[in-house]
């Protein structure tokens, strides 16, 4: 058994030390909107926060999540109100969806820390994660306006 | 909900009423609609069961219901407008579905139920329309009668009927509307009406995939699911030859083991633990006849291949006579490896199955093949088979399959296993999966002219057909597959050419292959747009101005083709060190030119620092939305250009994960510009047509800054 905090709230699971993170969150607490792409943290789908930091869950062992704050897609904002999720909307910004969590949780962590993040810091933070229907263009004209959005103090 | 009536042609059109006293429109097709399908589809006229495209119920609400599936091309929104349009909705009121299979959702052109060919909106542009109208026709005559009015002072407008100060809601009248006798025939609003035709919404889908809420067929999670892994035979269509499952069994979590006919599924309370189960797994495999496939081989027997004449799937005049006396002949051999689909999604789909029951929850191109497939493998009826299409986490042709491969390998699963299953594909099953973009080999004697337009145009084309032995047989005809040879056999370049002859070659290989985002034109649009440059520049001529004089009578193409460089500033000083390269190619009923602007570094890499499109597609009814198809397919475009190769060695995929089969990432994408032709031509696709001129357009640009023709595809560096 261990102890996770997911999203705020406590959870006792009931898993193998060597699980990832990944099959954690989605088959045992059952939030889903964290993906499975690649299994070897090559696409960034399964992106999560631990303590902050982004992290592929899909290979990240459960035993490294105890005792820390685990933030999926579900726990970014309560009514999907952060600065990126606007601005995601704002720009049209999916397309089939699935690598889309991952995408803007990796942003998520780009944006708390640099306010004004130029072409090269989004290339830098961004090209851990794919997109296969190429959503790239939106996606960097999302994280620059989240972070115009969030200059103004949050909700657009 | 739905009800069944007997087919009539003269009854296009029903109203009904639904269950809490809404009201449902559906649909019948013309009985002259054209159908590809083959004699083992069910006979429509016996199974029909109209459904409703829309529902509006007691409240307001307003149902869409999409014959078609959302896989990210955008239609969740495209075919609401359609309807909306027509109807007068309040927009904030929508709700919007899949449907599920029926011959009422059956493609208007291709006669089932299938989401591809870019063809969804042009398609559905009548039929979704005329759903609205339809509505809109019934809820004005039942408030008229309602308010005591002429229906033709009644005006539908943001989910009400309006007459003078009287007004009622959709939801209000929608009994009142079923109840009455469906209209003859109904007027569709001019052009000059459209509220979102034309101009655009911004997508219904989008909320839910930026909260995580959007669901998946791998998301699909019930009380009491187990999740299966499946060991696959790792040469492509091997069997198994013995199995020892004692270690997997001992695998915390795993609940069975079974053997399938494609291999042997560990079940298990999870998939980490199903994974582990099968990791576990003592297989003897049987490797079957692809044992010795290799494709350095295979590129060999394909090259020898097009050394030989092959089926005509165009022949005028005497090619070789012309060729000799032609002023100059110029000669390519062009290779094209398989390439997999790998959407974001891998493979996956749910099934629970009771004695005389399957419910199946999967994201499919092809929800009414994948019915009646499961149905066959497990000797129901196809009504005995529920099919719950979810959104699709990519598509790209992948989830089409006429075999229905993944859907029934999982309904194998639960048959073998009396277990409700979720069936997981790892990337590295993905990949290995088969139903791949042929391999192609193209080879080309042009002899050209004085002025050094081409005169004699001969070509071999060498690939694996993807229609022969599907339900898309009659796609063959003459032995001549049609998607192996389109974009050469009716290019605009060829048709004019008096002595032309195009053969084709579709050798027998036992790796499943199937269409792929824009289907031959990733082959076709590659070698034409790459060999009219070179035929331009070997005859000293621009390359635009070349394809200016070739495509003269082709408005449509040369419209794109010069608003493309227009807009790039074709001809115009670059930044140093910059080059520009153009491609233009007409698919899926549009028209597309694309200008690439790419530097080449001394190691031989390259960049690809912005491409220019002009698309003609007609109408754009969801102008925002075919933009963002064209960068989609600008993107995937670079990636086949840049690192899509997938190969064999002695039967096993060499490629497992994106390590090794590698797409675009955020760093290396160009900026991108699309540009709409104002057009009132034939309505054309968008969800495919951006893909084939980007790597042309790519490789033209690296020859004019390297003097390099790239002739085999992918290239990462140019050495």
């Amino acid at each position: 058994m261990y102890k996770l905090t997911v999203n705020k709230k406590n959870y006792d699971v009931d898993a193998s030390p060597d699980m990832p993170l990944l099959w954690v969150i989605r088959d045992i607490i059952g939030l889903t909107g964290t993906k499975f792409g690649c299994g070897m943290a090559q696409c960034g789908a399964c992106t999560v926060h631990l303590n902050g930091e982004a992290v592929r869950s899909c290979v990240t062992l459960v035993t490294r999540a105890v005792g820390k704050e685990i933030t999926t897609i579900e726990g970014l904002s309560a009514e999907s109100t952060h600065p990126l999720q606007l601005a995601w909307l704002q720009e049209d910004t999916p397309q089939c969806g699935y690598c889309q969590s991952g995408q803007i949780m990796s942003a998520a962590v780009l944006l708390r820390e640099n306010a004004n993040p130029s072409d090269q810091d989004i290339d830098e933070a961004m090209s851990g994660n794919i997109c296969r229907c190429g959503t790239y263009p939106r996606i960097r004209k999302a994280i620059h306006l989240a972070a115009q959005i969030q200059k103004k103090g949050g909700n657009s | 909900m739905t009800e069944l009536v007997k087919p009539n042609r003269r009854q296009f059109l029903k109203s009904g009423v639904m269950l809490g006293g809404g009201l449902i429109i559906s649909f019948m097709i013309p009985a002259s609609a054209k159908r590809l399908a083959d004699k083992s589809m069910p006979d429509p006229a016996a199974t029909f069961a109209p459904n409703a495209f829309l529902r509006i119920a007691p409240d307001g609400t307003l149902n869409i219901i999409l014959a078609h599936v959302e896989m990210g091309q955008g239609i969740w929104t495209t075919l609401t407008m359609l309807i909306a349009d027509e109807l007068g909705v309040d927009w904030d009121k929508i709700k919007v579905q899949h449907s599920p299979p029926g011959q009422a959702y059956a493609h208007t052109l291709f006669g089932i139920q299938i989401t591809g060919g870019s063809s969804t909106t042009y398609s559905e542009f009548d039929r979704y329309r005329q759903a609205g109208a339809t509505a809109r026709t019934l809820l004005i005559t039942a408030a008229a009668q309602k308010f005591g009015v002429d229906p033709a002072t009644c005006r539908a407008e943001n989910g009400m009927v309006i007459s003078g100060d009287k007004k009622a809601g959709f939801g209000e009248l929608a009994a009142a509307a079923a109840a009455l006798p469906a209209p003859t025939n109904v007027v569709l609003k001019p052009a000059s009406e459209w509220k979102y035709i034309g101009k655009g919404m911004k997508r219904l889908d989008a909320p839910a995939k930026v909260n995580g809420t959007a669901k998946f067929g791998m998301d699909m999670q019930f009380p009491g699911m187990l999740t299966a892994v499946v060991a696959h035979p790792p040469v492509m269509g091997g069997k198994v030859k013995s199995f020892d499952a004692t270690a997997a069994k001992a695998v915390p979590g795993v609940k069975d083991v079974v053997q399938i006919p494609t291999g042997v599924a560990v079940i298990a309370d999870h998939f980490w633990a199903a994974k582990k189960g099968r990791a576990a797994l003592k297989i003897q495999w049987d490797a079957g006849v692809n044992a010795t496939l290799t494709s350095a081989t295979q590129l060999k027997e394909y090259q020898a291949l097009a050394d030989t004449k092959g089926l005509p799937a165009l022949e005028k005049g005497n090619v070789d006579a012309a060729l000799g006396s032609a002023t100059r002949v110029v000669e390519a051999e062009y290779f094209f490896p398989y390439l997999a689909h790998a959407p974001m999604e891998p493979m996956n789909c749910t099934v629970k199955l009771t004695k005389d029951a399957c419910q199946i929850w999967t994201g499919s191109q092809l929800p009414g093949i994948d019915q009646m497939a499961a149905a066959k493998v497990l000797g129901f009826k196809p009504e005995q088979v529920s099919l719950e299409t979810v959104f699709l986490g990519g598509g790209f042709g992948r989830r089409a399959t006429p075999t229905s491969d993944f859907v029934v390998e999982a309904v194998e699963i639960a048959k073998a296993s009396n277990k409700f299953i979720k069936m997981v594909w790892t990337r590295e099953d993905d990949m290995a999966g088969g139903y791949y973009r042929a391999s192609f080999v193209h080879k080309l004697k042009v002899g050209v002219d004085a002025a050094g337009y081409p005169a004699a145009w001969k070509h071999t084309i060498v690939g694996q057909s993807i229609f022969a032995g599907t339900f898309l047989e009659a796609m063959v005809q003459n032995g001549i597959d049609s998607s192996s040879v389109e974009g050469v056999a009716d290019s605009p370049y060829v048709k004019d050419i008096k002595d032309s002859f195009v053969g084709l070659h579709s050798p027998k290989v036992a790796v499943p292959v199937l269409w792929f985002r824009s289907v031959g034109h990733t082959h076709t649009a590659y070698v034409m747009e790459t060999f009219i440059d070179e035929l331009a520049t070997s005859a000293g001529k621009d390359p635009l101005e070349y394809r200016r004089a070739l495509l003269k009578d082709d408005s449509r193409n040369l419209s794109a083709l010069n608003l493309a460089a227009e807009k790039a500033g074709w001809g115009k000083p670059l930044p140093a060190g910059h080059f520009q390269g153009i491609a233009v190619h007409e698919s899926f009923e549009s028209h597309v030119a694309q200008v690439a602007e790419v530097s080449v570094n001394a190691d031989g890499t390259y960049k690809v620092h912005k491409v220019v499109c002009a698309i003609d597609c007609g109408l754009a009814v969801n102008p925002d939305g075919v933009k963002a198809q064209m960068e989609s397919g600008i993107i995937f475009g670079m990636t086949m250009a840049k690192y899509g190769k997938l190969t064999f060695k002695n039967g096993v995929v060499e490629q497992s994960n994106f390590h090794n089969y590698r797409i675009a990432r955020m760093n290396e994408v160009p900026e991108i510009e699309v540009y709409i032709v104002p057009s009132s031509e034939k309505m054309g696709g968008a969800g495919e047509p951006g893909v084939p001129p980007t790597a042309p357009a790519i490789a033209n640009a690296i020859y004019a800054a390297t003097g390099k023709r790239m002739r085999q595809p992918p290239f990462e560096k140019i050495t």
